[in-house]
């Protein structure tokens, strides 16, 4: 990220720890054009998905766990799409839709807690660790990178069967959710520490932090009053981010059977594990539906990440007055890898 | 990563220095997990309910009784004498699984990444030149859809088409059973297309070449997604520099300007990507594996977490971890050779 601090101080101390993410935010309200129908794109479809998540008893046309109708009759055991079952029954005899509707709740359950807490661990450990520097941030680096490098998804499975059960005490349909949204926040928390470290490092340089130190303020009040304020307009855009590659992750730890149990939730990616066999005979329905769930859900969520990052990123963004910065390239690179 | 090193000698022995501490933080993070975390593995191992005096005795046997730090030394020796363990459910090592397994898993991965290189750099390059096209919207739309694409699904979906539907192409398995035998027995590398060249078995090769095709291009669409966002935005910034302008106004041709000096330039960082890539692939080809019955390294890590093999599922991490770290040392070091200012920063 450029160093954007450098471009009004005076408003930064005026206008509070806010200010840094209001000014960042300003190109989206100004962006005109595609990027702006990009964003609003991936918008609808986020908000469609939360409505169905919320509202699910309400849409739901069965409980997801429900597998007899209202004769007493058994769901048919992968049943094509019909009347009463629009997408199909799959072949643990429930409803596809209803596990479509249902899912969608489990899955913005444990992406807005996995996200929340990554947020709240990665942050502060970046604000903190890129501000004072020396050994602590060294060993804190290293230690990131160490887990950054570490192939997520089986991050979060040891992590997953580590937990297994450990969570009881919430309720047994809570305890799935957290403990799969614990294993996905520990995949997270680096890439909220590297980006937050890397930009604290050169806005702790800006003339307007020396000048706060220089006045006597104490570290806490220059990270939370200057510094604070101008590295937190990154966090939108990884949050988007990572909540799409926590989806993801979230929908393959089902696949392996180390996600939200079936009795605890319904979950897209377990229905999966569970059409997979029924792929090469041609039944269709039980696998189509779950996985285009994920799909859009993923890709609505990139598409506001993606444009926030276009219309955010003084270095990719359209009407470009500044000369570019080479160590604001090579951040970028490091979050477009990231 | 160089801090003041100038020259290329100087800045390679940086580099491997810093393996060590890498090597040692995974290690110890791995040991961690294992038995530091909630969760006890041995009662883990025996599925929670297991009676006391059972819990002690398996306790005993893989020696957690013991205190961590002594545990903890025994493994770092361990995996310096590439001693990883082995197996309680099977009698094998998990050197053994890394050989056999490992070497399904690699000939998994080359062709993903031959695909993803393929498809993904070409696909960049020009909806980067075409920005804010309908080509460009199109291109990125599909890089969106197949990273959005979870692989398994991508997988089935395959599987729903090529085999329910045509009868092209096999579901599962790295090749037929009497290809498979023959193989088998005749193993050098224990990589099925590498040993088939070398048995002169071409009724051999050509199996296994179809039984890859599906695996193959449904890992390799997962990463060929992160290629060509990665060099769609690097063309971008590429284009922008004063050297291109130059180029531009020295007359060269638009074709030759993004082809030959904005695409060398972009291409370094997707040098440095293809290394973060090796984590994705191995995430990747877990869920490839499964989808496929591909008798390789992530389906057996799998099978030995559900059999709660706690001693082999330690050692195939480790190796992972192992890979991860090589894998970016090499990346380190050609991104060095290729691109000084790496190396002078």
């Amino acid at each position: 990220m450029a160093p954007t601090g450098a471009v009004a101080p005076t408003s930064s101390v005026r206008r509070g720890r806010l200010a840094g993410l209001r000014r960042a935010l300003a190109p989206v309200s100004e962006a005109r054009g595609l990027p702006k129908w990009v964003l609003y794109a991936g918008l609808v479809i986020v908000l469609g998905f939360a409505v169905m998540a919320i509202f699910a008893p309400l849409i739901s046309p069965y409980h997801f766990d429900q597998y007899l109708n209202s004769h007493g009759q058994r769901f048919p055991k992968s049943g094509a799409p019909s009347g009463a079952h629009p997408f199909g029954t799959n072949i643990m005899q429930t409803d596809v839709l209803s596990h479509i509707v249902y899912g969608s709740r489990t899955a913005l359950e444990v992406v807005v807690i996995a996200v929340v807490i990554s947020m709240l661990v990665g942050v502060p450990l970046g604000l903190f660790s890129g501000y004072y520097g020396g050994a602590l941030d060294r060993v804190l680096v290293l230690i990131m990178d160490a887990m950054f490098a570490f192939p997520s998804l089986l991050l979060a499975i040891l992590i997953a069967f580590l937990l297994r059960g450990q969570f009881t005490f919430l309720g047994a349909a809570f305890s799935g959710i957290m403990s799969a949204a614990i294993s996905i926040t520990v995949i997270y928390i680096p890439q909220y520490f590297r980006v937050i470290r890397n930009s604290v490092i050169s806005v702790r340089e800006e003339v307007y932090v020396e000048a706060a130190r220089v006045l006597g303020a104490k570290p806490r009040t220059v990270i939370s009053r200057y510094v604070f304020g101008n590295v937190v307009q990154n966090v939108p855009v990884i949050a988007t981010l990572n909540a799409a590659d926590a989806l993801l992750t979230l929908a393959g730890l089902g696949f392996l059977g180390y996600g939200v149990q079936p009795t605890q939730a319904a979950e897209w990616g377990y229905d999966l594990q569970r059409a997979l066999g029924e792929a090469s005979g041609g039944v269709w329905w039980t696998s189509v539906y779950p996985g285009l769930a994920i799909v859009l859900l993923v890709a609505g969520l990139t598409l506001v990440g993606e444009s926030l990052n276009d219309l955010l990123n003084p270095v990719l963004r359209r009407r470009q007055l500044l000369p570019v910065d080479p160590k604001a390239m090579a951040a970028e690179d490091e979050k477009v890898a990231g | 990563m160089a801090r003041s090193s100038g020259s290329l000698p100087r800045y390679l022995a940086t580099r491997i220095a810093l393996v060590i501490p890498m090597v040692w933080i995974l290690l110890t993070v791995v040991f961690i997990l294992m038995r530091v975390a909630p969760g006890d593995p041995v009662q883990a191992s025996l599925g929670g309910r297991a009676p006391a005096a059972v819990i002690e005795k398996q306790r005993h046997e893989l020696g957690f009784d013991r205190p961590l730090i002594v545990q903890y030394g025994d493994y770092l020796g361990g995996v310096l004498h590439g001693d990883f363990g082995e197996s309680t459910s099977s009698n094998r090592t998990v050197t053994s699984v890394i050989t056999h397994e490992g070497a399904a898993t690699l000939e998994l991965t080359f062709a993903a990444m031959l695909f993803a290189l393929l498809v993904g750099l070409t696909l960049g390059v020009i909806i980067g030149r075409f920005r804010d096209t309908p080509l460009d919207v199109a291109g990125r739309l599909f890089g969106i859809l197949t990273y959005a694409a979870p692989v398994f699904w991508v997988g089935i979906l395959f599987q729903l088409l090529f085999v329910a539907k045509l009868h092209w192409l096999p579901s599962s398995g790295q090749a037929d059973v009497l290809q498979d035998l023959r193989l088998h027995d005749n193993a050098h590398t224990n990589i099925y297309l590498v040993d088939a060249i070398i048995n002169g078995d071409w009724d051999g090769f050509r199996n296994v070449c179809v039984h890859l095709v599906l695996p193959g291009l449904t890992l390799g669409l997962l990463v060929c997604g992160v290629f060509i966002r990665l060099v769609r935005v690097n063309v971008i910034q590429t284009l922008k520099h004063d050297y291109i302008e130059a180029a531009r106004a020295r007359g060269i041709s638009e074709r030759r300007v993004v082809l030959r000096h904005a695409f060398r330039n972009a291409l370094v960082p997707v040098v440095t990507v293809v290394g973060l890539q090796a984590a994705l692939l191995l995430s990747g080809a877990v869920l490839t594996e499964t989808t496929f019955n591909w008798p390789g390294i992530g389906q057996a890590l799998i099978r030995y977490l559900n059999n709660r093999d706690y001693v082999m599922v330690q050692g195939i991490v480790t190796v992972f971890a192992l890979i991860v770290v090589a894998v970016s040392l090499i990346i380190d070091i050609v991104t060095a050779l290729i691109d000084p200012r790496v190396r002078y920063s």
